[in-house]
């Protein structure tokens, strides 16, 4: 009775002590971020390896989400009657919460499980600490541009899933029953306004952050070996797409009250 | 009856000693869990001096050096570098001090990205801002062809040999014309050829450029070839220290068994 007690207390000091370290990793991180020098370059390039590299799984799974989204809802609103609702139904579905999410996951799973297991693999192999041994900060050279970048990008590319969304789903609708895309945008996006989509696009960035965060810090804490490159990558994808959804119920919730 | 000249005499020779001494490492203490690694070790080295600390393989050689760097943090002593104790710094404070170390790991620990040449420019790139590409692109040059690797500047680090990256690692070590040099296990894996090259390297390197060195190993033989001074550690303190007539005369069991092995 008192292992289980004591194992189970254990687990709660390691839950505390992994968030409290990971806001240590974040403070240190966001210091070496805002004073220079400012690594410009490593950042372009992290930009053109999350946001440029991601474009064509987010084009493939935004697309794909359309067309699912396009033959459900058809169903769906042909059923109630409400065939002519089909546009603003696919628009707010996608725009609102299926491009955000979908867009975070797929990112989440890419970049998220490569900034891991490149960030552990330098670690097993001590090239972290050569750079740290050579007086450069690896939170400024390794972290933060990595981090930046996912957050940065994850507003474009979300934009990209959705466009890729809208284009398959009317394309999908379009099969079965003609409907030009000028008609289709018109219908969808008569109701809708800036606050409908944009901050659920912005919020996207607080996706950027956790991905970024979560699969730096795994990365850079790595122990182990190959097997602890493996764990590395695979926490990064868990942790940060777990994160991710449950910020979203915050988030939803904070933009409702502020967005009403 | 010592005079309180006698006294004063003592102190400033100690105080004389004191500052020649570009790395002193007192009582320093370190354990992971519940294993002691290092039990109060006492250790220092003068600028143009190479202190060579040997010792079976887990006796903590290697953590004595990332300690001395920074990388890992004692849990009491200290570790002075030209005087002032390094323990505790901040980061940004710490990296003005490594600005004066090189430090060449056990497996080189090239950043395997980056060609050769990228390797060894790093360094320079982030610290020599003032420098032009081309004057880094020169200096890059004459510190691979101080350690041989001229011809393979745009190689990486998966195309050449573990010799030739610890060659590599030495040359980026050397980047910042480094006091100290913190070598870990320079010859470890390498072939009886190879490593000889390597002494000759680091013996070459030290007459030229007469720095502070603590090389960790557990190859007498190199020891013998490029140390003033060796030091023994076994379960987590210092042996014995001297030159190696003083380990050979030495009648420490330990002592007799290490160079009966060796």
């Amino acid at each position: 009775m008192d292992t289980a007690v004591d194992s189970a207390m254990g687990r709660v000091d390691g839950f505390f002590e992994w968030f409290g370290n990971l806001g240590i990793f974040f403070w240190r991180v966001l210091r070496a971020a805002v004073t220079p020098p400012f690594e410009w370059g490593e950042l372009i390039r992290q930009l053109d390896e999350v946001g440029s590299k991601s474009f064509p799984l987010v084009f493939a799974a935004g697309a794909a989400i359309g067309v699912i989204l396009s033959l459900e809802a058809r169903y769906t609103l042909t059923r109630f009657g409400a065939k002519s609702m089909f546009p603003s139904s696919l628009v707010y579905s996608l725009l609102q919460v299926m491009g955000p999410v979908i867009t975070g996951l797929m990112v989440s799973g890419r970049v998220g499980a490569g900034i891991g297991a490149e960030l552990a693999s330098m670690k097993v192999t001590e090239q972290i600490d050569a750079i740290e041994a050579s007086a450069i900060n690896p939170y400024r050279i390794l972290a933060a541009p990595r981090i930046m970048a996912c957050i940065l990008m994850l507003p474009l590319l979300t934009l990209v899933a959705d466009a890729s969304g809208l284009l398959m789903g009317w394309f999908a609708q379009t099969l079965v029953e003609p409907l030009s895309f000028h008609q289709f945008i018109d219908s969808g996006f008569k109701t809708a306004h800036l606050n409908s989509f944009l901050p659920q696009t912005f919020k996207t960035t607080v996706y950027g952050l956790i991905i970024g965060l979560i699969a730096c810090y795994e990365g850079m804490r790595t122990r182990g070996g190959a097997e602890g490159v493996g764990r590395a990558a695979t926490k990064s994808v868990v942790l940060a797409s777990l994160f991710l959804i449950l910020s979203d119920v915050v988030m939803v919730k904070l933009i409702l009250v502020v967005f009403p | 009856m010592a005079t309180t000249y006698d006294i004063a005499m003592k102190q400033s020779e100690s105080k004389k000693e004191d500052s020649a001494q570009i790395v002193a490492v007192k009582e320093l203490r370190k354990s992971f869990g519940s294993h002691i690694v290092l039990n109060g070790i006492n250790l220092s080295v003068n600028r143009g001096e190479t202190l060579a600390v040997l010792g079976r393989s887990g006796t903590g050689k290697s953590v004595l050096l990332r300690l001395i760097i920074g990388l890992e943090i004692p849990d009491s002593g200290s570790v002075c570098i030209h005087g002032q104790n390094i323990v505790g710094l901040a980061l940004d404070q710490m990296g003005e001090i490594r600005k004066k170390m090189g430090f060449l790991f056990q497996h080189a620990a090239l950043y395997d990205s980056l060609t050769v040449a990228e390797n060894v420019a790093f360094p320079l790139a982030h610290h020599r801002r003032d420098m032009s590409r081309s004057e880094r692109g020169d200096r890059v040059k004459q510190l691979l062809a101080e350690v041989g690797m001229e011809g393979d500047l745009n190689k990486m680090p998966s195309d050449i040999s573990g010799g030739m990256q610890k060659r590599v690692g030495l040359a980026r070590a050397l980047a910042l014309e480094p006091e100290i040099l913190l070598l870990d296990e320079p010859t470890a894996g390498l072939d009886p050829i190879s490593s000889a090259e390597i002494d000759d390297l680091i013996l070459k390197l030290q007459r030229e450029r007469q720095m502070a060195s603590i090389v960790v190993t557990h190859d007498l033989h190199s020891a013998r070839t490029i140390a003033n001074r060796l030091a023994l550690l076994d379960q987590g303190n210092v042996v014995i220290e001297g030159k190696y007539e003083d380990l050979q005369q030495s009648d420490i069991g330990l002592v007799k068994e290490f160079l009966k092995q060796s």
